[in-house]
């Protein structure tokens, strides 16, 4: 069964601090626009139906699947996606860097999405206990890692 | 664990395992690029005129086909092609069994789209090619497929007694048998004071890496060159075989694994349905067309793994020791049998793991169900034959009233029987080339502190709570045959490039080699590059998997590390006017043994070798002869290779084994079944570890792996085929919190078997994990008189066990 | 997995809504947070034809005491309801609850009219509205109305709205203050659909239960007032062994669905003990949040 395919609309927004408008068929996903149209790959796609947690990114400061949004639905908002935390030429931030040094990655795949809930995270609350970075994780599925080093390095970039 | 960006100078140096680089968590090179969004997995590649492929899939788990009706497809808008099985022409014949084996009577595979009969659901029958993913998904449903439906095989269980069948043409759907032995069983059976018999299973799993497939494919129709991109374990496996498949020669193919999101077995087939049709299309529409599989093609069409019923049995005697084993066990091979016996025989060879067993007797009957195929998923049939073996040892220790870390204790490979010959042989003898399999037993039975457990247990158990804990061993057979290869090159910038045709799905590859690069050659870290995943690089080799590539490929890069030694050895002496065994090569500088204040540095020496000097910035020549000399050189002596550039080729002649001890303990909720994991312990050997922090995030990410085939996941379907589990909402990957405080500790026993000393270890952490979960949980629950023959265990399943032990 | 096309309107105020929901020559969807129905659509399992998106009525989103009600519009996210202030105050069993609503990423995005007209059996918020005798304003082309929560959960994914109305705002009554509660969920994982899970809120007066309400989810197609367990308690002393029978009551009245792995029997034992660990919670430390199941 298909449905007649309308016309593409225009989006504004503002991605990465950048006012961009977007001309999308309404079905189109915000993590397909992102990726497809805008070249923004960092934020990966791993299920689209909202469970693994890698299409996430930062909607007006909040962490959001962006499997789970239109890209018609980000009409007058703020996007942050991964490549938003060490633009070019940057350092990386400290989250970025505990990765890094705690070996919080293998493949890399899950890991933009896991960086941009940890943001949003540490912007809120920068001394989470625990429990607070375990629910903020538990939306993220990694299955190189176990976690373990994951939770390290989000401690250490809390302590940063 | 921390890793530091750099070594520190010297430390660990002499040491006979550890270098200035290997042995130390060095921070990996992959990282920066990944941690800013800058991969680049397959679908992250959008090419100029790209089209977009979505597959039409079999509703239906055994059927005919009557009808294939492409006709609405083919007019729905921006369609650019549908295939159907007959458009491929002799291309759509049954794509390649890998390893025939005479076991195997039956061998089926399947063709890259069914044209007259399905075998399980989710199996490739169209592929439509459209502007737009969107597109393609929505002519792709409008394809109509008109179905004969025919009884599906689906249990295991009953698989070779059902009149159904998988395929017409295979009797009793076996599609063959295994047998090995070695001793005398039967006697050892009628001489033990003790027997036991179990029936053990353990269901249908799937690695689901969070990367799901994908394939990219350009036909350079001008240049008559393909170029792939498919997010696989084994890229020059790929090229080679489209090559051959597509009939153009080897320099036509081009295939890369760029990024590759996780693999775990899933992504080593050779080949998927799809791994041919998306070049097939490319080729015919002369634009490339990409497809990347989605989550529910993942779940009804990557294969899959586990799935084994035995019937297994323990001769033993007074004191606990194990006189025999013997186990006759149903594997499900799904719908295929494109890797042949792996599985299975993979079974049979670990099952006596550890223990000193002479009297062992195994036979497996591999049958085909209407599910997705099988192919070896992490672990490859090890966790299977661990939680066999696991099992007997916790009936041994029942019958006896003993522990069963005291049955382990006294069946143990002694250290001094190394290297210990099981006496199994298939395909090649099952020996262990080293290993201390005591010093790993006593150091976990440490970590576990069963005494001390006990009394905890006690305690909380007057509290109502019940906590258990479990216990496993294993051996792994790591580096399958036959060999790796390694191309490498001193660059004129003085860097090192090491090309091998391994790939990397975040084993850190480009980090690990170059530290076995960087301390073989004597140059420093950041002036090695590793490059991996693209085949037309370095072309011989087959990829990575059976915790093979730093084992195979790293002493490929060490034997090329060697080889370019000797030739810059070479150069330097007739420059140095000294001895080649007097070149001393340190740091990326090269100089005559005891007189390191007249050096040059590699680069100078890369450049002076080679006549011609390319335009550019010339500096830093401090010694040496003018390029002048260098092309007089090359004049006098012309048939000498102008530049350092070498191959390394390793093969270890066997596998290798790796071996563990894995324990836990857990709190298991009577009420709900809920099982909690409180503890985790890993002892492993891997030989000579090159990098720690690497080795410990390989071992975490199959702990958690494991305790999700234990406690979380389980594939089903109905009884007429449709799967029940295609989204993470049904098939549970663990989350953070299903992960406990994990203890890790090491044992080193290098091999003999190869110059690193090294053995596999990307398979460790899952192997144990679900025998050590059944016995802490029969544990936790003996006040019940719980016992526990199959995996994974859902609260609902604990809660039945409760019931029935009830 | 790519959603089938459809159009896509925003209207700005709730009438031109209500007008769009009630142009029958299109099939019609509500779009809100999107995070029950754009899964939906991604498999392909539904088909609208036209979503109309209620995120732009600037009414709809507010969070509010009213009285002895707590007002919340239907548009709120699910996230601002469990960090909310006022919620924590006058309700604070329904800032727990809320807790176990997806994952934050999730609840940043859906929202609380979203997670009631989807009536997912398993779902925390309309279990919630079901046990405090929540009522939903609704709106149509014909006007408003009001309906009750005990008759609004039809079944499996289906309620009472009608294709042209809205759900504007639920409005819970606030229990009398020192009311005890408790609440409690079973799921595989954190963030997982409930197998089972069950709240209360009961009234104590001179150490007797003078109003008890309980309510059992998950477990059956739509969330069900526990009434034998309430008729248990109501004028009882609360004690383990009060609590212990009440919940037993109700466990056998409980009929259960199976789903996947968990067959009838265990879920409706499930639920029993859900239900007997959430009456425990309100015993112990009814005022503060409870414990994980």
């Amino acid at each position: 069964m298909t449905n007649s395919t309308p016309a593409a609309v225009d989006v504004r927004c503002r991605v990465n601090g950048v006012d961009t408008t977007l001309s999308v068929e309404p079905r189109t996903l915000l993590s397909d626009a992102l990726r497809h149209d805008l070249g923004l790959t960092g934020t990966h796609v791993g299920c689209e139906h909202g469970v693994c947690g890698a299409c996430t990114v930062l909607l007006d400061g909040k962490s959001v699947r962006s499997c789970l949004m239109f890209a018609v639905e980000a009409q007058g908002a703020e996007i942050s996606t991964v490549e938003s935390l060490a633009p070019e030429g940057q350092p990386l931030s400290p989250l970025q860097k505990a990765f890094h040094e705690q070996h919080g990655l293998q493949c890399g795949f899950c890991t933009p999405g896991i960086l941009m809930s940890l943001t949003a995270l540490i912007r809120e609350h920068p001394d989470a206990p625990d429990d607070e970075i375990a629910l903020t994780l538990d939306g993220h599925l990694c299955r190189c890692t176990g976690y373990k080093n994951i939770v390290k390095a989000a401690r250490a970039a809390m302590r940063a | 664990m921390s890793p530091h960006p750099n070594p520190p100078p010297q430390a660990g140096e002499g040491e006979p395992s550890r270098g200035r680089h290997v042995g130390h968590s060095i921070g990996r090179v992959e990282d920066e690029r990944l941690l800013r969004g800058n991969g680049r997995y397959v679908d992250d590649i959008d090419l100029p005129r790209q089209l977009h492929a979505a597959f039409v899939r079999s509703q239906q788990a055994n059927a005919r086909i009557k009808a294939i009706n492409i006709e609405r497809a083919r007019s729905a808008p921006g369609v650019a092609l549908v295939l159907t099985g007959h458009d491929l022409g002799h291309l759509n014949k049954p794509l390649p069994l890998l390893g025939p084996n005479p076991a195997l009577t039956h061998p089926k595979t399947q063709r890259p789209l069914a044209t007259e009969r399905v075998h399980y659901v989710g199996q490739t029958i169209a592929c439509v090619v459209a502007e737009t993913r969107y597109l393609a998904e929505d002519a792709a449903s409008l394809v109509e497929v008109e179905y004969e439906t025919l009884p599906a095989v689906v249990d295991l269980g009953t698989a070779g007694q059902v009149s159904q069948r998988v395929h017409d043409d295979v009797p009793g759907n076996v599609a063959g048998a295994i047998h090995d032995a070695i001793g005398d069983v039967d006697a050892a059976f009628k001489e033990a004071a003790y027997t036991e018999k179990l029936r053990l299973s353990i269901e249908r799993s799937t690695a689901s890496p969070i990367e799901p497939r994908g394939v990219l494919a350009d036909w350079d129709r001008k240049l008559r060159r393909l170029q792939v991109w498919d997010s696989t374990q084994a890229p020059v496996a790929i090229k080679h075989g489209l090559a051959k498949m597509l009939a153009l020669s080897q320099e036509q193919v081009d295939v890369t694994a760029p990024d590759v999101g996780g693999g775990f077995g899933t992504k080593i087939m050779l080949f998927y349905p799809e791994e041919l049709v998306i070049p097939f299309a490319a080729k015919q529409l002369g634009r490339p067309v990409k497809w990347s599989e989605d989550r529910w093609e993942h779940f009804v069409s990557a294969n899959q793994e586990r799935g084994q019923i035995h019937d297994a049995e323990v001769a033993f005697d007074r004191e606990g020791r194990i006189l025999g084993v013997r186990t006759s066990f149903l594997h499900d091979t799904g719908a295929f049998i494109p890797y042949g016996i792996a599985v299975p025989a993979n079974t049979s060879t670990h099952v006596i793991g550890q223990y000193r067993i002479k009297n062992y007797d195994v036979r497996a009957t591999i049958l085909y169900t209407n599910k997705p195929p099988v192919s070896p998923y992490r672990g490859a049939g090890r966790p299977h034959a661990v939680f066999v073996m696991e099992r007997l040892i916790c009936a041994v220790a029942r019958r006896l009233g003993m522990e069963p870390h005291e049955v382990r204790r006294r069946n143990l490979i002694p250290t001094n029987e190394f290297p210990y010959d099981t006496g199994l042989h298939i395909d090649a003898p099952v020996r262990y080339d080293s290993g201390d399999y005591v010093k790993g037993f006593e150091l976990a039975l440490k970590h576990l502190d069963p005494a001390g457990f006990r009394k905890q247990q006690e305690k909380a158990r007057k509290e109502g709570r019940y906590l258990g804990m479990g216990m496993g061993t294993y051996v792994e057979a790591t580096g399958p045959a036959p060999y790796e290869s390694c191309r490498a090159k001193v660059e004129e910038s003085g860097r090192v490039i090491f090309d091998v045709a391994v790939a990397s799905q975040g084993q850190g590859h480009q980090t690990t080699l170059a530290q076995i690069a960087a301390d073989a050659l004597g140059v420093e870290f950041d002036h090695v590059v590793v490059r991996e995943g693209d085949a037309s690089r370095v072309e011989d080799g087959i990829g990575t998997f059976g915790s093979r590539s730093l084992l195979l490929a790293g002493n490929a890069v060490a034997a090329a590390a060697g080889e370019l030694k000797t030739q810059i050895a070479a150069y330097a002496a007739e420059l140095f006017e000294c001895a080649p065994g007097d070149i001393v090569i340190q740091r990326g500088r090269v100089h005559v043994a005891g007189n390191p204040a007249r050096d040059v540095s590699l680069r100078d020496l890369a450049m002076m070798a080679n006549p011609i000097g390319y335009p550019g910035e010339r500096d830093g020549m401090v010694v040496g002869p003018a390029y002048g000399d260098a092309l007089k050189r090359a004049k006098e002596r012309p048939a000498a290779a102008p530049m350092f550039e070498a191959r390394g080729y390793f093969g270890a002649g066997q596998q290798l084994y790796g071996s563990g001890v894995h324990a836990a303990t857990v709190e298991v909720d009577p009420e709900t079944g809920r099982v909690r994991m409180l503890k985790y312990i890993v002892v492993h050997d891997c030989g000579v570890i090159i990098n720690p922090a690497i080795v410990e995030g390989q071992i975490l990410g199959g702990v958690a792996q494991g305790i999700g085939g234990a406690l979380l996941e389980r594939l089903t379907w109905d009884e007429s085929g449709q799967p029940q589990t295609t989204s993470f909402m049904d098939f549970r990957l663990p989350t953070v919190d299903d992960i406990p405080e994990v203890v890790l500790d090491h044992v080193e026993t290098p091999s003999p078997l190869n110059p690193l000393g090294v053995k596999g270890t990307g398979e460790a952490g899952i192997i144990p994990a679900s025998a050590v979960v059944a016995e802490a949980v029969e544990d936790a629950l003996s006040p019940f008189g719980v016992h526990v023959s199959a995996m994974p265990l859902f609260p609902s399943d604990v809660k039945r066990l409760i019931r029935e032990a009830g | 997995m790519k959603p089938p096309a459809f159009e896509y309107v925003r209207p700005a105020t709730l009438d031109e809504a209500v007008t769009l929901l009630a142009d029958s020559s299109r099939e019609n969807k509500v779009l809100a947070g999107g995070q029950s129905l754009i899964p939906l659509l991604n498999f392909r399992l539904a088909f609208p034809q036209r979503l109309v998106d209620i995120k732009g009525i600037a009414s709809l989103s507010s969070l509010r005491r009213e009285g002895n009600a707590l007002v919340i519009g239907a548009t709120t996210p699910t996230r601002e309801v469990e960090l909310s202030s006022t919620v924590k105050q006058a309700l604070p069993i329904l800032s727990e609850a809320t807790r176990w609503v997806g994952h934050v990423q999730i609840r940043n995005r859906g929202t609380v009219g979203g997670s009631i007209a989807h009536a997912d059996p398993s779902a925390e918020i309309p279990a919630l509205c079901v046990l405090l005798g929540a009522e939903f304003l609704v709106r149509s082309p014909r006007g408003s109305r009001t309906a009750a929560a005990e008759d609004f959960f039809h079944g499996f994914l289906s309620t009472d709205l009608q294709p042209d109305e809205v759900l504007e705002a639920v409005r819970f009554p606030i229990p009398v203050a020192g009311s005890r509660w408790g609440f409690r969920e079973f799921a595989l994982r954190r963030g997982d659909f409930a197998l089972a899970g069950a709240g209360c809120v009961l009234e104590v007066s001179g150490g007797a239960v003078t109003d008890a309400r309980a309510v059992v989810f998950g477990a059956s197609d739509v969330p069900i007032r526990a009434s034998d367990a309430e008729s248990a308690l109501q004028g009882q002393r609360l004690t383990k062994e009060t609590i212990a029978q009440a919940a037993a009551r109700a466990g056998t009245r409980l009929q259960a669905t199976a789903a996947g792995d968990a067959d009838r029997a265990y879920r409706a034992e499930v639920a029993e003990v859900m239900l007997r660990r959430a009456l425990e919670d309100a015993l112990d430390h009814g005022e503060t949040p409870a414990g994980a199941a």
